[in-house]
């Protein structure tokens, strides 16, 4: 029984009884308490440990929404526009023109020793290439033998090259299909936009879907990025979780050096939504420290730049139509009432306001039925959500998790073509949820943007495009509160927040090592705030050794 | 590599919202499958559609069902499912439930970029008593009027529930929601599979009986046909209204001389090209719903069609 009191430049506790401390003191994995030396000598026999003395320590950043897959998906070719670092700590460089991307696959494609392996790409974001569209023909400069395929940042549209089409049987005229534009020759144009467009070729250029829910490589190149982040919990928000991938993330998470908590979220597919709820309570039981199970995801509608998210009047800017039901609204019923009979935790994707209003709706019907304190039932991503739909959030005991991030990247989008200037600047309103008193976390939805909790932070802060355009001033939230909202806030949609995202008595030893002070930081420079790495559970992990 | 000489699987959509009788219908056409070997895709197995009597033998992604039938799970991934699907012997025919509020023709044109694969049909079934408010239904109206507008075949259930009155109202409101679509009714989800799934070879010309199981009765009749036809001239004059018939399928020699498959589903016809019998000898098979179907209606319509007649 070892307790170690750690010094630190700071300690920023998230607890308001007690919000900075010099020193914290850990035992077992968990904290005896945050203040000064002398008071925490009183714990007894000690050793004080100054490795963290010139750093800041915050409680470990709780991602509310993210996949395991951003750890897999590293094992394709990263194309994006932007930096990103990859679990094992390189970082690539963002690509400034299609010819870059070419050139970067033309490379990777010689280090595949096997003829017939596809080629595969990942992170294109051609809207800022002045939307200058992918083609067959780019990729077929590459090979023509080889099946290659790019997935986009958005994971909305995949481009294939000519191989990947003849294999799925689609290089041929009268293709008529959405999903699949056609050059003028009346070929595809090797552009596969939507789930069902993309599922003819995926396979074909190496886009395992096994590999998005049940990978252990990925798993474990997840956690990796999550020390490069300072992100001590993570969820896996949408995984069918069969048996053998429980099994396997039990045993990985298990692993003495495991160095992340992970919130693995059940998907409902099917139909009977009672029998999703009961399994989902079956799964609680084989919880460990470092796998929370027993929490449920809805999907209620579709994406806002796939035109899919469902809108209330007066619907998409540029006219599309009304959007896609993803779940039948007596499903959605169904769910939600057992789920509060049971007390089985459902976090619901809701992106267009009606969405976000049929889970109002059928949420209030269900309650009247199960009245249960408590509950924490959470909307996600909830990007267009007004000032009503937030006071009714609050009245329901619902809790919120804003999608920030999507303002930076495709905010300009939103504002010029999906949901026009007015709505573009109240999305991800996280100031209104605050004020309707609807505990806010903020997330990243990794890999659809990258995991990095004070990204996040400083977009909610700052809610800049890539443009530069501030998007909805006064829907900006001060850097204190974004801080809650990546730690205790979602522990609190997590029913975590008596465990972790402070750091004071009785909680666990997980911490972020930073070596900026997010407080003292200009808050339009928050995002340049260096982590050093994590301690989780009382474990050290550090980002550059990891 | 290609698929061109093996026939492509036919598959058919049975959308509807919940409680219209969807997984009645299709436990009734797995019961009265008349040797065709059925494929039903699903979600995922927690919500079986399938009755447990049918269900032979259950392993990984498949269950084999009774009747060389068999049941599939493709989770939230249909185009992967159906993918799979298309390369499997032994499927004459695949039958997809769609969630309550998919939309019909997303998928079938889905379909049409599947290799291996034809889109037959799309049945909407409605419930006799809710179809309306459901129409009018704040979230559900849109997804509800774009599935019928979406129909080949609407199949309206639970008539029984109803009074005539209502169903003539119903039946006028559908000829303007769903005007692609011919309107068929039933009771307990008793639909022929003749219709619901199309004619099947081996059995289609053999008999004209009636071949119901309860509900309202389906007829067929089949012709021999020994001279050439305008095939697309006897397809719109097939699809009139007025001769009753909610699907027809032949084998024809075109008056150009080329042998066409001909099928009619509700009001949609598809003229392929199709190889020579080895008799040489036309077939045409009509299969009504509910009103008898008058052979010698039938007959004028192939006579009209014949080159003598449109040549003048």
């Amino acid at each position: 029984m070892t307790t170690t009191i750690y010094s630190a430049r700071k300690i920023i506790t998230m607890n308001p009884a007690r919000p900075t401390a010099s020193h914290v003191a850990v035992r077992d994995g968990r904290i005896l308490g945050a203040g000064t030396l002398e008071e925490l000598t009183g714990w007894g026999e000690h050793i004080v440990d100054n490795r963290f003395a010139d750093m800041i320590l915050m409680p470990g950043f709780v991602e509310g929404h993210s996949h395991a897959f951003e750890g897999a998906v590293w094992r394709y070719v990263y194309c994006g526009w932007f930096d990103r670092v990859a679990p094992d700590g390189k970082t690539w460089e963002g690509l400034r023109s299609l010819d870059a991307v070419i050139a970067r696959l033309a490379e990777q494609e010689k280090t595949l020793a096997d003829a017939a392996a596809p080629l595969t790409g990942w992170g294109l974001d051609p809207i800022y290439f002045d939307n200058v569209r992918m083609t067959r023909e780019d990729l077929d400069r590459i090979s023509k033998d080889r099946p290659i395929g790019v997935m986009h940042a958005s994971f909305h549209i995949l481009n294939v090259n000519t191989k990947a089409l003849e294999m799925a049987g689609l290089m041929r005229s009268g293709v008529n299909h959405p999903g699949v534009p056609l050059g003028a020759d009346g070929m595809p144009t090797g552009e596969m936009k939507g789930p069902e467009a993309q599922g003819t070729v995926a396979a074909h250029v190496g886009l395992d879907r096994a590999m998005m829910s049940g990978d252990e490589r990925g798993l474990r190149d997840f956690a990796r990025l999550c020390v490069r982040k300072g992100v001590t919990t993570a969820t896996d928000l949408a995984n069918p979780l069969p048996p053998d991938t429980v099994e396997m993330m039990l045993r990985v998470t298990g692993d003495a050096t495991y160095p992340a908590r992970i919130v693995p979220l059940r998907r409902y597919l099917g139909d009977d939504a009672r029998a999703t709820i009961e399994a989902a309570a079956a799964l609680a039981e084989k919880s460990s420290d470092r796998l929370r199970l027993g929490l449920v995801k809805l999907v209620a509608d579709g994406s806002i730049q796939g035109f899919s998210a469902r809108l209330r009047w007066p619907g998409y800017y540029n006219g599309a139509g009304p959007g896609l039901w993803y779940i039948p609204p007596q499903r959605l019923a169904e769910a939600l009432e057992a789920a509060l009979e049971l007390g089985v935790l459902v976090h619901t994707h809701t992106n267009g306001d009606e969405a976000t209003e049929l889970v109002l709706d059928t949420m209030e019907a269900a309650l009247r039925k199960h009245p249960s304190p408590d509950h924490r039932f959470t909307l996600q991503h909830c990007q267009l959500a007004d000032r009503a739909q937030f006071r009714r959030m609050a009245q329901l005991g619902m809790s919120v998790n804003l999608f920030p991030n999507h303002h930076y990247y495709w905010g300009d989008e939103h504002y010029a073509l999906t949901v026009g200037p007015e709505r573009a600047e109240r999305m991800n309103a996280c100031r209104a949820a605050l004020e309707a008193g609807v505990p806010l976390a903020i997330h990243s939805d990794a890999p659809v943007t990258p995991l990095a909790p004070l990204f996040t932070a400083w977009c909610a802060v700052n809610r800049v495009t890539a443009s530069g355009r501030t998007l909805g001033e006064t829907e900006k939230i001060d850097v204190y509160d974004a801080l809650h909202a990546i730690t205790l806030a979602p522990a609190w949609t997590l029913k975590l927040d008596g465990e972790i995202g402070s750091i004071e008595t009785g909680k666990r030893a997980d911490f972020a090592v930073l070596e900026d002070d997010p407080l003292d930081i200009a808050p339009d420079k928050l995002k340049d705030v260096r982590v050093w790495g994590t301690v989780h559970g009382g474990r050290i992990f550090e980002a550059a050794k990891i | 590599m290609t698929l061109s000489h093996v026939a492509a699987k036919p598959v058919t959509l049975i959308s509807g919202y919940l409680g219209a009788g969807k997984t009645t219908l299709v436990n009734h056409l797995l019961r009265n499958a008349g040797g065709r070997r059925i494929a039903v895709a699903v979600n995922e197995f927690g919500a079986l559609p399938i009755d447990p009597d049918l269900i032979e033998q259950a392993s990984g992604d498949v269950l084999t069902l009774a009747g060389g039938c068999i049941c599939c799970s493709f989770g939230d991934d249909l185009t992967s499912g159906l993918v799979a699907l298309a390369n499997r012997d032994n499927i004459d025919s695949i039958l997809i439930e769609t969630s309550g509020v998919a939309l019909p023709g997303s998928v079938a044109q889905s379909l049409s970029l599947i290799a291996g694969l034809r889109h037959e049909a799309t049945l909407v079934l409605l419930d006799a008593e809710t179809a309306r408010k459901l129409a009018r239904d704040k979230y559900l109206g849109d997804t509800i009027l774009r599935q019928l507008a979406e129909a080949d075949l609407v199949v309206i259930n639970k008539t029984d529930l109803v009074t005539d009155n209502a169903r003539a109202e119903l039946r006028d409101w559908l000829a303007a929601t769903a005007p692609r679509a011919k309107i068929m009714e039933t009771e307990f989800g008793a639909l022929s599979p003749d219709i619901a799934l199309g004619a099947y070879a081996p059995s289609a010309f053999v008999a004209d009986a009636p071949s119901g199981h309860g509900g309202a009765q389906p007829q067929s009749q089949s012709f021999k046909i020994d001279s050439a036809l305008d095939v697309a001239h006897l397809a719109a004059a097939l699809s009139d209204e007025a001769t009753g018939l909610v699907r027809a399928k032949g084998f024809l020699r075109d008056s150009d001389g080329r042998w066409k498959t001909l099928q009619i589903v509700g009001r949609r016809a598809d003229i392929t090209a199709a190889s020579a019998p080895q008799d040489g000898v036309g077939r045409l098979v009509c299969i009504a719903h509910g009103a008898p179907l008058e052979r010698a209606r039938i007959a004028a319509i192939i006579e009209s069609c014949k080159p003598s007649d449109f040549s003048s």
